[in-house]
């Protein structure tokens, strides 16, 4: 879309975007840059600058298996809190769209989740779930050591699906009951008229007209849990116990900050800032194929 | 409704009322927990009725979290990271829309592809700058020879400086520097009619003039939806501020809910630990609650 009327002073436009072009080339593009270079170099130990390495950082990571295990745990969390969040709100959603009795309030309250700090809820989750106790401590009593997020990494990882779960449930309803709003009443009437039960319009009607949405979140939600993550993973259980939570964007902050690796960090930037690139330029190619139905 | 179904409407009714256990039931802990004395946090199972002790946990947390600065630092952050998003995104957008001249288009994709990668995924790159942020105007002189013209003529070294760490500035800046309000201000301004350009145009009114008068006054909405979901947004930052503020005097509340995590020794003091979270995630909850529907289009307006 464009403008028929547009003023024709260069440099007033230039003015106007030179505060936010600053911004973006100081701390994206030369960072971004430089991390590329950081990755196809490795920092002598005496000084002297840094040596072209070439592919070398790559190599290295992607023959280490714990780089393989983060990426493995990264895509576990993703894909089981996206699940859990999407499918949740989206239930949600549509029943609270039938706009029964109280949808107010349902509009309201499912959305607070998701004005919560990762780090808050992370340590309120941290109690909720912890062993000793807290709500669930009470499996244990029932079963002594059944439940121990602090020494089970399976547990672990639960404990921080569910906590991050909980957050993006609030936001994938914000997102479901917008479309579910958007789609027209005329058309929810017609198929009522043509003899279609509630069940049978979600199934027919609703979930097909919101697939656009369905994508879009996916892909939020993915990118999301990569970034968001942090947070909750560092106020939860730090990476651990035994590296069984140590996602990606966790163990680029533990081995560029803790463990003062650069050029590994970096290597594992690119390769974490590649995949969400991926994911992005997938997610336009579904939305330009989106529906409308206005 | 359009027909009566009461047998679905009743499955309806229950899986709400389990959804709404679902959202409230942490709040509910986290408030209860924060009310209790040391021994009854700890007993299994946690007694769900709230005791008498909250106002003595709030002020243990406050102390130990050193909430009365870090609040105070945390509302400059968020506050300022939200206007500087409103403000800069309204001057960009106003750019790409109403202007024509060659590399417009150039600046369109420069400031889209920011939003493409949040600041976590190039964490380590951007941190490099925070030592000091005119380190790439530095090395452009130093690469194009101007450094050493400058100290040949004037017989000055060129060094420039700007350590952001434990500085406002290094916690905001990098947080504005993305697309995401720019694009919902484009939205906007080209569903604004061509006539209102006309019309000032005709008046004799430059494109300041036009910005000021006609512009911003219409865009107080989007103003408001943007200023909500970026205030929380920034609140909510964890890690950039983890790292930016490394002097123990200059946080934000959410990074203080590390030093609220009982210690593993002795009795764990949730009590304490659970009322400092209620106080840190508070204001952006109590944002979300009476700023409801700008929130929800800020943020449907700005994702899509």
């Amino acid at each position: 879309m464009e403008k028929r009327v547009t003023f024709s002073s260069t440099t007033v436009g230039l003015l106007f975007a030179l505060p936010m072009l600053l911004l973006i080339f100081v701390f994206f593009y030369w960072p971004s840059a430089q991390a590329v270079y950081w990755a196809f170099t490795l920092e002598q130990p005496w000084g002297g600058g840094n040596a072209w390495v070439g592919f070398d950082n790559f190599r290295q990571l992607l023959s280490d298996p714990v780089y393989w295990g983060a990426i493995s745990r990264s895509l576990v969390f993703a894909l089981s809190s996206t699940a859990i969040a999407m499918g949740m709100a989206l239930i949600l959603a549509l029943l609270t769209d039938r706009e029964m009795r109280g949808h107010k309030i349902y509009r309201s309250v499912f959305i607070w989740p998701y004005a919560i700090a990762a780090p808050a809820l992370g340590l309120a989750f941290r109690f909720i779930l912890a062993p000793e106790a807290g709500l669930l401590s009470i499996i244990n009593q029932v079963w002594p050591g059944l439940w121990n997020p602090a020494l089970d990494g399976k547990d672990a990882m639960i404990a921080v699906i569910v906590a991050f779960s909980w957050k993006y449930i609030g936001y994938n309803f914000i997102f479901f009951l917008s479309a579910l709003q958007g789609i027209p009443r005329s058309l929810t009437e017609a198929a009522a008229m043509d003899g279609s039960g509630p069940l049978r319009r979600i199934f027919d009607m609703q979930l097909p007209l919101l697939t656009p949405t369905l994508f879009f979140l996916l892909v939020i939600n993915i990118t999301e849990s990569f970034q968001d993550s942090f947070g909750i993973v560092d106020v939860m259980t730090q990476g651990g116990p035994a590296r069984a939570t140590e996602l990606m964007v966790y163990k680029i902050y533990f081995d560029g900050f803790k463990g003062l690796d650069y050029s590994g960090a970096a290597a594992q930037s690119i390769i974490l800032m590649l995949l969400v690139i991926l994911l992005t330029i997938f997610q336009f190619r579904f939305i330009e194929r989106r529906v409308h139905y206005k | 409704m359009i027909e009566r179904t009461p047998i679905f409407n009743l499955v309806c009714y229950t899986i709400l009322a389990l959804g709404l256990v679902i959202a409230l039931l942490p709040f509910a802990i986290v408030i209860i927990a924060s009310t209790l004395d040391l021994h009854a946090v700890n007993t299994v199972p946690m007694p769900l009725t709230p005791s008498v002790h909250f106002w003595e946990n709030l002020q243990a947390a406050w102390v130990r979290a050193d909430l009365g600065n870090k609040l105070v630092h945390s509302i400059i952050f968020a506050v300022s990271v939200a206007a500087g998003k409103v403000i800069l995104s309204s001057m960009a957008a106003f750019t790409i829309v109403y202007f024509r001249f060659p590399g417009r288009y150039v600046i369109f994709w420069l400031i889209f592809i920011t939003l493409m990668l949040p600041l976590e995924v190039r964490i380590v790159p951007t941190y490099s700058i925070a030592a000091n942020a005119l380190q790439p105007f530095q090395a452009i002189l130093d690469v194009t020879g101007l450094t050493s013209l400058i100290a040949y003529l004037f017989g000055i070294q060129v060094k420039l400086e700007w350590g952001l760490l434990n500085s406002y500035p290094g916690l905001v800046l990098p947080l504005v520097a993305t697309a995401t309000g720019t694009f919902l201000y484009r939205q906007f301004y080209l569903t604004i009619p061509d006539e209102l350009a006309e019309a000032s145009k005709m008046d004799g009114s430059g494109p300041v003039r036009f910005f000021l008068d006609i512009l911003l006054p219409l865009s107080r909405a989007n103003m408001i939806a943007l200023f909500t979901i970026m205030f929380v947004w920034a609140w909510n930052q964890y890690l950039w501020p983890l790292l930016i503020t490394t002097d123990p005097k200059f946080g934000i509340a959410v990074t203080e809910l590390k030093t609220l995590i009982p210690s593993e020794f002795g009795l764990p003091d949730w009590n304490v630990a659970m009322a400092g979270t209620l106080i840190i995630m508070s204001p952006p909850l109590i944002l979300v609650i009476l700023m409801q529907r700008w929130f929800v289009r800020g943020l449907i307006s700005t994702e899509k």
